[in-house]
């Protein structure tokens, strides 16, 4: 599910050399190389410790795979994917840096969310998510294979947004998504996606 | 009235640009004795941070208090959105990280002997301290306000006891009552607080006692987040008309509070008005806390210099300063600051016990301010060190757009949520 396009790439390259030449043009030179540890350390407050956020919305970053978490940063900087705040965080961190958090992440495990979820709707979530998001999103959403977001166990809410922005087009899904997507919600309407939302809750180990 | 500028941290900062001060890195090896003085946001971090980064380090953590209440969301607990007991948390999670929890006060540091001394009469000695003692007010500044009258006239700038008092008062005030928040000069603890405050409040009146109002006192021409707070309590609270729940007077009113007669709950301000309240809630000027003073590690304005790559002190070698004591040039004084350097403080603390030269930092700080219902609004900046020491740089910085949607100003309750479940979890779990 490879989905980064060149003109991408060229634009957040672009945005990384603009942002450094900001910071030391106005503020002489600053101090870069910072260990990994020292760079995820800034991420915890807001994703937890190890990157398992405890919830309610943020998302747990752990376990995610290394290209998805590049693709969504790069993404967040440059205003392709909607964010509150990522957004203007993104910005901070140049290329190689964000490689260095992803990498660091993608080694860490998954910890699953608990949350509560409406178990009368799982059974048909999980027949769902066969039919309609398993090829990309495999293993019941549990693998960051193929550069797929982790679902099974993520924070419902965030999971939720992100369906959100995607269906209005606050956030580019890969074409093969938005066919799969379309066609669901054409059969099953939005009851389908809170099947799979409480599908992929349900899943807590 | 004098305007109080923020000059002296640019001064303080400015004064030395020398690079690492202290001590030389010659220790080497197990068993290094760390002692962090203060459980709070910082104190807490640092403690947990310093056994993640190096399990062999002998860490002792010196807090009087058994519990402690986060001021971070305790403006939701004054609007009964929140219960005290969701903003309580104890230390048993850093014992689980190895962390020796001693529950007396700290009463003075020996630099020289490198030890620290409590109220129980012993003394803990260590290799590197870490002073995170937040901040102490200046009672001297408000006529008839001190730590006696605050039982009655709250300050809750300290969460706590404070917070239900104040809780309580707003219970029992009469419809159509008037309560007056005194906003202090910089540099203070929280800079968008009293406005959050003052929002929290009035979203209880409105749905509770619809006849009264707050009225902010501030001894400042402008705040923090000014523009979204208008923008919020225009929409919400009707600010600006003769219905405002919120009214803001500002320096260019002289309208800072000088004097309280807590009597009579009035609060006089610097041009002579006085307005008496049903509800007073008086935040006075403020400076490091106490230890941080007894300890010597404090300048003439009663803040701490600190090299800022490092947090050590730039008047005691050995010793590093977090948090809101701290003179952390370019960072606010809030709760995730405090949280991020204090692990920048963990990692150049164990470097120096390691014998090496510590890293390049990184600082982040992520501030939401809960307006209203379904509205919040926040401040997020990344950080790094500028090469000469002598400012933590932001490389980028921002605030909510001032057009946000209402759908995104309500996502964004949910992320102030969902950063205070992660942040209290990475700092007491």
């Amino acid at each position: 599910m490879a989905y980064k396009t060149l003109t991408k790439a060229i634009m957040i390259a672009g945005l990384a050399l603009g942002v450094s030449a900001a910071a030391s043009a106005a503020d002489k030179k600053l101090m870069m190389g910072a260990s990994t540890s020292m760079l995820a350390n800034n991420c915890q407050g807001c994703h937890g410790t190890n990157g398992a956020s405890v919830g309610p919305a943020s998302p747990t970053i752990a376990g995610l795979s290394k290209d998805y978490f590049i693709e969504v940063m790069e993404g967040f900087a440059d205003g392709e994917v909607k964010s509150t705040i990522m957004g203007r965080i993104a910005k901070g961190y140049n290329k190689k840096e964000i490689e260095q958090l992803a990498d660091h992440y993608a080694g860490l495990p998954f910890v699953k969310a608990i949350q509560t979820f409406d178990p009368s709707q799982v059974k048909k979530g999980a027949k769902l998510h066969d039919k309609y998001c398993e090829k990309c999103h495999a293993e019941g959403g549990n693998s960051a294979e193929d550069d797929a977001g982790v679902l099974a166990g993520q924070w419902t809410q965030w999971v939720k947004w992100s369906m959100d922005d995607f269906q209005a087009g606050h956030r580019e899904a890969p074409k093969k998504m938005n066919k799969k997507v379309k066609k669901m919600l054409s059969k099953e309407g939005s009851a389908g996606i809170d099947a799979l939302l409480n599908y992929y809750a349900s899943q807590q180990k | 009235m004098k305007i109080t500028r923020r000059g002296f941290i640019q001064t303080a900062g400015a004064a030395t640009a020398v690079g690492m001060v202290g001590v030389p890195f010659i220790a080497k090896g197990a068993g290094k004795k760390v002692v962090v003085v203060g459980g709070g946001t910082g104190g807490a971090t640092a403690a947990k941070y310093l056994r993640l980064a190096d399990p062999s380090l002998d860490v002792t953590l010196i807090e009087p208090n058994k519990e402690y209440y986060t001021c971070y969301l305790s403006n939701e607990v004054l609007s009964g959105d929140r219960s005290i007991a969701s903003i309580r948390f104890g230390y048993d999670g850093l014992r689980k990280h190895g962390v020796k929890v001693v529950h007396e006060m700290a009463t003075g540091i020996d630099a020289n002997a490198r030890k620290v001394m409590t109220s129980g009469g012993r003394s803990f000695s260590y290799d590197r301290c870490v002073v995170a003692p937040g901040i102490d007010f200046r009672w001297d500044t408000i006529e008839g306000y001190d730590a006696n009258v605050a039982k009655k006239i709250p300050h809750a700038w300290k969460a706590g006891n404070q917070t239900r008092t104040l809780r309580s008062q707003l219970i029992s005030m009469r419809d159509g009552g008037t309560v007056v928040i005194a906003s202090p000069p910089n540099p203070f603890r929280c800079p968008p607080g009293p406005y959050e405050r003052a929002s929290q409040i009035a979203m209880y009146l409105q749905r509770e006692k619809p006849k009264s109002k707050v009225i902010i006192l501030d001894h400042k021409p402008k705040f923090s987040k000014q523009g979204l707070f208008k923008a919020a309590w225009t929409k919400l609270y009707g600010f600006g008309t003769d219905n405002a729940i919120i009214e803001w007077h500002g320096q260019q009113e002289e309208a800072g509070v000088v004097a309280v007669d807590a009597g009579t709950r009035t609060a006089t301000t610097a041009f002579g008005d006085e307005i008496k309240a049903d509800v007073l809630n008086v935040v006075p000027a403020q400076k490091a806390g106490k230890i941080a003073h007894q300890a010597g590690l404090t300048n003439d304005k009663g803040w701490c210099p600190i090299d800022l790559g490092t947090f050590e002190s730039k008047m005691h070698a050995g010793i590093h300063v977090i948090g809101d004591a701290s003179i952390a040039t370019g960072m606010p004084k809030s709760g995730y600051s405090a949280n991020s350097q204090a692990k920048v403080c963990a990692a150049a603390v164990v470097a120096m016990l390691n014998g090496q030269e510590p890293g390049s930092p990184s600082y982040i700080n992520t501030c939401y301010s809960i307006a209203g219902k379904d509205y919040a609004f926040s401040v997020a900046a990344v950080y790094r060190l500028a090469e000469d020491r002598s400012k933590i740089t932001a490389v980028s910085a921002g605030l909510t757009p001032g057009d946000a949607s209402p759908e995104q100003l309500a996502r964004e309750v949910q992320y102030a949520y969902s950063w205070y479940e992660n942040i209290t979890s990475d700092i007491f779990k």
